[in-house]
């Protein structure tokens, strides 16, 4: 099986961990994601006045060269999976926009693309439960903290991959490599998101929120699905909380770096050495 | 020769603005058959009706027409007035020249209005040539009423009708009437105890010798019409003969095994037999058979070995009665909307987020916690409580768009319970508007506030969740533009009062009407709040809308005057708008009876001196039907008509056009 | 504070400008403070999202645009998603910046960001940064 792929700017850059270990783990779970042939940046941000329609032509220019390609597109980065999902309903319900953008970026586009996340592929195509069969390396109840930050789940109506108060897609599936996902109150609240351009203060607020929140519930490790979130949790965790007596670091992580681990890759092929937290001396310790 | 009298009325300026009344009344005197025509200033007051019937009477008219305003205005009037005057009331018939004509042209010259006028008359005039002298029909009344629901607007229709000399056959689903009421603690704005007032009016039931009380039984099956309904009810099997029950208790006592207790709302265990709660009318116990090891696996039955009247039978099973009543009540309640419901305040969750009606449970006396406020999660008291309003209700995206009504008054009560059992616990309740405008209800909010200390903060709570044994609420207070933030001990949600679960299928059994939240429908949301357009079959209480307790007991005696007026005489009179066969036409296609939606119509067999079947046709029951007249439409054969206006008169209007 | 209200300044060619772009009707808003109850960014806002939008309401319009709180949100739609009547803060904000931005009023220059944080911030903190920050 073959998925079209769009890894984002990001993960070809600073986060090609996340990239890699992705590519490695889709392959084991037995399909391939091959790399739109042309792609662009997605633009990182919906346009949220409906009135924009500047704003949409890039990312449409992405779903038509996905559509060529095949009729689904899988993302990793949670920024990119919103802007092109609400990208692609925009074009799929509205006739007028889809013919002003289309015809603006003189491409053709039917419609008939479906934007996927990878943890939705794990979930409806491959099978959690398939998931833990094939795991080979179980992560021994390391306790997984799951942060899905808002770019995931919100707005419902239009990303429909959880429930937004109380999602359990990120639990699930770190419950399928072996660890015992960690519920904290703040997984769903913002990081900070672009503000670190500029109000460095008030990420290391609401990022320290969100480390502060998975620290007191116990968790050890925080997986995360956006390399904005983890590069914002790690500034704050370095900046706040160093300071902090009695308080433990703990490493923030991919999702698939996870996965790749628990299914039988090498752990120093994971790219935890790029983290500012490398997470291999947590996994030696626990045997994983 | 017909003697037709034409009366058009200027209804002071509403209808001379715009139509030259003399005029009209002036051209139908050319018209074959009017012996008289005038008009008038305004025909419906006394003068007006007087000079209709002195006319009536002086030019022996046997038809009048009426050209004024709508027949829903004053067709009774004068038709009434017709009667009076010794004219057959259908041989009166109102042609309406203001609200279809001259309410809706404004050339001042007249010259439009008149002539649509002298049109509208004229037609009405061939029409009531061929007007019937109908007579009403008149139908026997079963002098019983039904009351389905047996919590207080139930209780208190079925007392009042019982006191007004009519039986009454009382149905309550649970094992025990009370409804919600009997769930209350106190009850604003007196701090009445719920139950010290309620049990009386239960034992009054439970004692009255005209009323019928069928407790742990449904209704499964209606069938009739007002006057005459038929009804299955199902009494459920409580395993347990109540003719021998003695309601001691020790079966209770001694039972081993527990269940979730509905009454108590999950906060508590009831045994597998039991009552719902120590004051239950009637005061026998019913076995949770899915939950009962001796009714599943044939394991247990201590409950059998220690009834003295062994009144215990676990081979019981459902009866089915049926009973013939002239009314039916429907005052079935409300439930909440569910905690689990609400995302943000933790899905049901957390044990010390709980709902307005579960604090009821743990301020009343007789509940879970013997009246002390105490967390369900560890038992300890809570020193912060937070009380959120509008949960759910007023939420077009997530809940109900509607106002439940009650909410803003029983959570001050709550602040107030609460502080009289905790004095030195703070409360906060976060609101969006105080809606207190009952008798003594602001009074009553402001005593909360301003003598019991409670802390109002004007805004919603965005989330709750749990942190170090507290219950962390993030909030707003728009008063001071501030994000508020509060660690509670303990939070109460105002969750929205909605109808109850299968609240749409009764409506169907009995067919009435329901709106998009299976709230019942009233005939008329002003002036006929207690009936519904299904004639016979009346409201009362919450299942018709969110509402309180004197509303409720308002409703179930306004219900009951009506149904009490309704067997007042011998028997009904109906409108003899009714359709009926040409027996000879007709050819038993049976098109009308799939058509008709009141199953008015029946398949009648035409037999010979023998009893043989001859042959069928189609025949209307001239109780039940509503003169819709989609069977006239249906009919292939023109076999059917409808009384009043039948295709004669219909075509000879058109054709005067 | 003392405001004369003027029937003009209530529907104000702006005011209804930020409702077409935004397509939001900020009538719809009855002020309950879910937003601001759940925004995680009010408390570094001068002007919280419920204020925002009554400022709106009552024809407050060049107070709004002025405010530093448009360039705080982060556009984490908690806001939407919580709100009972479904009106959109964060559209509305963005609005707001939108007109800012499309009259040439920045919020950030690339001049004056720090080369620590060019250095190994992923692309698409400046990319977002600059689709909210700069026209």
């Amino acid at each position: 099986m073959k998925i079209p792929y769009y890894p984002g700017c990001t993960l070809s850059t600073v986060a090609k961990g996340f990239d890699a270990s992705a590519r490695e783990s889709a392959k084991v779970l037995g399909f391939e994601m091959e790399e739109l042939k042309q792609w662009n940046c997605c633009g990182a941000a919906f346009p949220l006045t409906p009135d924009n329609l500047a704003g949409l032509a890039a990312p449409a220019k992405v779903l038509s060269n996905a559509r060529r390609m095949g009729d689904s597109v899988v993302t990793l980065c949670s920024v990119c999976y919103n802007v092109l999902k609400r990208t692609n309903k925009v074009l799929r319900d509205d006739k007028e926009k889809r013919a002003v953008v289309l015809g603006f970026i003189e491409e053709d586009y039917d419609g008939g693309l479906s934007v996927v996340h990878f943890l939705e592929v794990l979930r409806d195509r491959i099978g959690f439960e398939n998931v833990k069969k094939i795991a080979k390396r179980p992560l021994k109840g390391i306790k997984a903290g799951a942060y899905y930050g808002c770019m995931l789940l919100r707005p419902f109506e239009d990303m429909g991959i959880d429930r937004c108060e109380a999602p359990t897609i990120m639990e699930d599936f770190l419950s399928s490599l072996g660890a015992v996902p960690v519920d904290f109150p703040d997984r769903i609240e913002c990081c900070g998101a672009h503000l670190s351009m500029g109000r460095t203060d008030v990420v290391e607020k609401l990022s320290g929120n969100v480390m502060r929140s998975a620290a007191e519930k116990g968790a050890e490790l925080i997986v995360t699905s956006c390399p904005l979130c983890q590069h914002n949790l790690e500034k704050s965790q370095g900046a706040v909380f160093s300071k902090t007596p009695g308080y433990r670091t703990v490493p923030i992580v991919y999702f698939t770096q996870l996965l790749g681990l628990a299914l039988g890759q090498d752990e120093n092929e994971l790219g935890f050495d790029k983290n500012l937290w490398d997470a291999r001396p947590l996994l030696k310790e626990r045997g994983v | 020769m017909p003697r037709i009298g034409v009366f058009v009325c200027q209804c002071g300026n509403n209808i001379e603005g715009t139509v030259d009344t003399n005029k009209v009344s002036e051209d139908m005197k050319n018209l074959p058959g009017v012996v008289y025509s005038r008009n008038y200033k305004f025909m419906c007051s006394s003068p007006g009706q007087e000079m209709l019937k002195t006319a009536i009477k002086e030019h022996r008219l046997d038809g009048v027409i009426v050209s004024a305003c709508s027949p829903h205005m004053h067709e009774k009037t004068f038709r009434k007035a017709s009667e009076a005057a010794g004219l057959n009331p259908f041989r009166c018939e109102i042609a309406n020249i203001r609200e279809q004509c001259s309410w809706v042209h404004h050339d001042k010259t007249k010259k439009t209005g008149t002539v649509k006028s002298i049109d509208l008359t004229r037609m009405a005039v061939e029409r009531l040539k061929r007007n019937k002298p109908l007579k009403k029909i008149n139908i026997p009344v079963t002098k019983r009423a039904l009351v389905i629901g047996g919590g207080i607007a139930g209780i208190q229709a079925a007392l009042d009708i019982a006191d007004g000399g009519r039986d009454v056959i009382l149905v309550e689903k649970e094992p025990s009437i009370g409804g919600n009421m009997a769930r209350l603690s106190e009850t604003f704005p007196t701090m009445d105890c719920s139950q010290c007032i309620l049990t009386p009016k239960m034992v009054e039931v439970e004692l009255h010798e005209k009323i019928k009380l069928y407790a742990y039984s449904e209704v499964e099956k209606v069938d009739g019409y007002i006057g005459n309904f038929t009804v299955r009810i199902r009494k459920k099997a409580k395993y347990v003969n109540e003719d021998l029950c003695t309601g001691c208790g020790e079966c209770i006592e001694k039972c081993p095994f527990k269940a979730d207790s509905e009454f108590e709302l999950g906060l508590n265990k009831r045994k597998v037999i039991y009552t719902p709660f120590p004051q239950s009318v009637p005061n026998i116990p019913v076995i949770d058979a899915p939950n009962c090891p001796k009714i599943q696996k044939d394991k247990c039955g201590a409950c059998a070995v220690v009834c003295g009247p062994k009144a215990i039978d676990f081979k019981q099973t459902d009866t089915v009665v049926e009973e013939k009543v002239g009314a039916i009540i429907v005052a079935t309640g409300y439930e909440l909307m569910p905690n689990e419901r609400f995302g943000e305040y933790g899905y049901g969750k957390f044990k010390d987020v709980i709902s307005g009606m579960q604090f009821e449970r743990l301020a009343s006396s007789s509940g879970p916690t013997g009246g002390n406020i105490l967390r369900p999660s560890d038992g300890k008291v809570p020193k912060t409580i937070v009380f959120i309003q509008c949960v759910g209700s007023r939420d077009e995206k997530k809940g109900v768009s509607y106002c439940s009504k009650v909410c803003c008054m029983y959570t001050a009560k709550h602040t107030m319970l609460y502080k009289h059992k905790v004095p030195d616990g703070q409360s906060y309740t976060f609101y969006m508007d105080i809606r207190s405008a009952g008798k003594r209800y602001e009074e009553f909010v402001r005593r909360a506030i301003e003598k019991d200390g409670a802390m109002y903060l004007r805004g919603r709570v965005s989330r709750v969740y749990e942190r170090d044994g507290h219950v962390m609420v993030c909030g707003a207070d728009t008063l001071s533009d501030s994000q508020v933030e509060i660690e509670a001990d303990m939070v109460v949600l105002a969750t929205a009062i909605v109808s109850r679960k299968g609240a749409d299928i009764l409506a169907r059994k009995l067919g009435i009407g329901y709106d998009r939240y299976n709230f019942y429908n009233e005939y008329h949301p002003k002036l006929r709040p207690v009936e519904t357009v299904t004639a016979g079959i009346y409201l009362a209480g919450a299942c018709m809308g969110p509402m309180d307790i004197p509303e409720s007991v308002s409703m179930g005696s306004a219900v009951a005057g009506k149904v009490l007026a309704l067997f007042s005489a011998e028997e009904m009179a109906r409108e003899p708008i009714v359709a009926n066969v040409n027996e000879r036409v007709c050819n038993a296609c049976w098109d009308c009876v799939t058509a008709c939606p009141y199953s008015a119509i029946e398949k009648f067999s035409v037999k010979d001196r023998q009893g043989e079947a001859v042959r069928t046709h189609a025949k209307v029951n001239e109780g039940v039907c509503q003169g819709c007249g989609v069977c006239v439409a249906a009919c292939r054969s023109k076999a059917i008509d409808l009384a009043g206006y039948t295709d004669e008169q219909v075509f000879s209007a058109i054709n005067a056009f | 504070m003392n405001i004369k209200l003027e029937n003009s300044s209530l529907k104000s060619p702006v005011v209804e400008l930020i409702e077409r772009i935004s397509g939001e009707l900020v009538s719809n808003c009855y002020q309950c403070g879910n937003c601001t109850g759940g925004c995680p960014v009010a408390y570094a806002m001068d002007i919280a999202p419920t204020q925002m939008i009554r400022m709106l309401q009552l024809g407050r319009v060049s107070e709004v645009l002025e405010a530093e709180s448009q360039w705080i949100c982060v556009s984490c739609l908690q806001c939407y998603s919580r709100c009972p009547k479904g009106v959109s803060a964060a559209s509305l904000f963005e609005a707001v910046r939108q007109i800012n931005l499309r009259s040439g009023r920045n919020h950030a220059e690339i001049s004056g960001l720090a080369a620590s944080f060019l250095k190994d911030a992923p692309q698409q903190a400046l990319v977002c940064g600059f689709r909210k920050l700069v026209g």
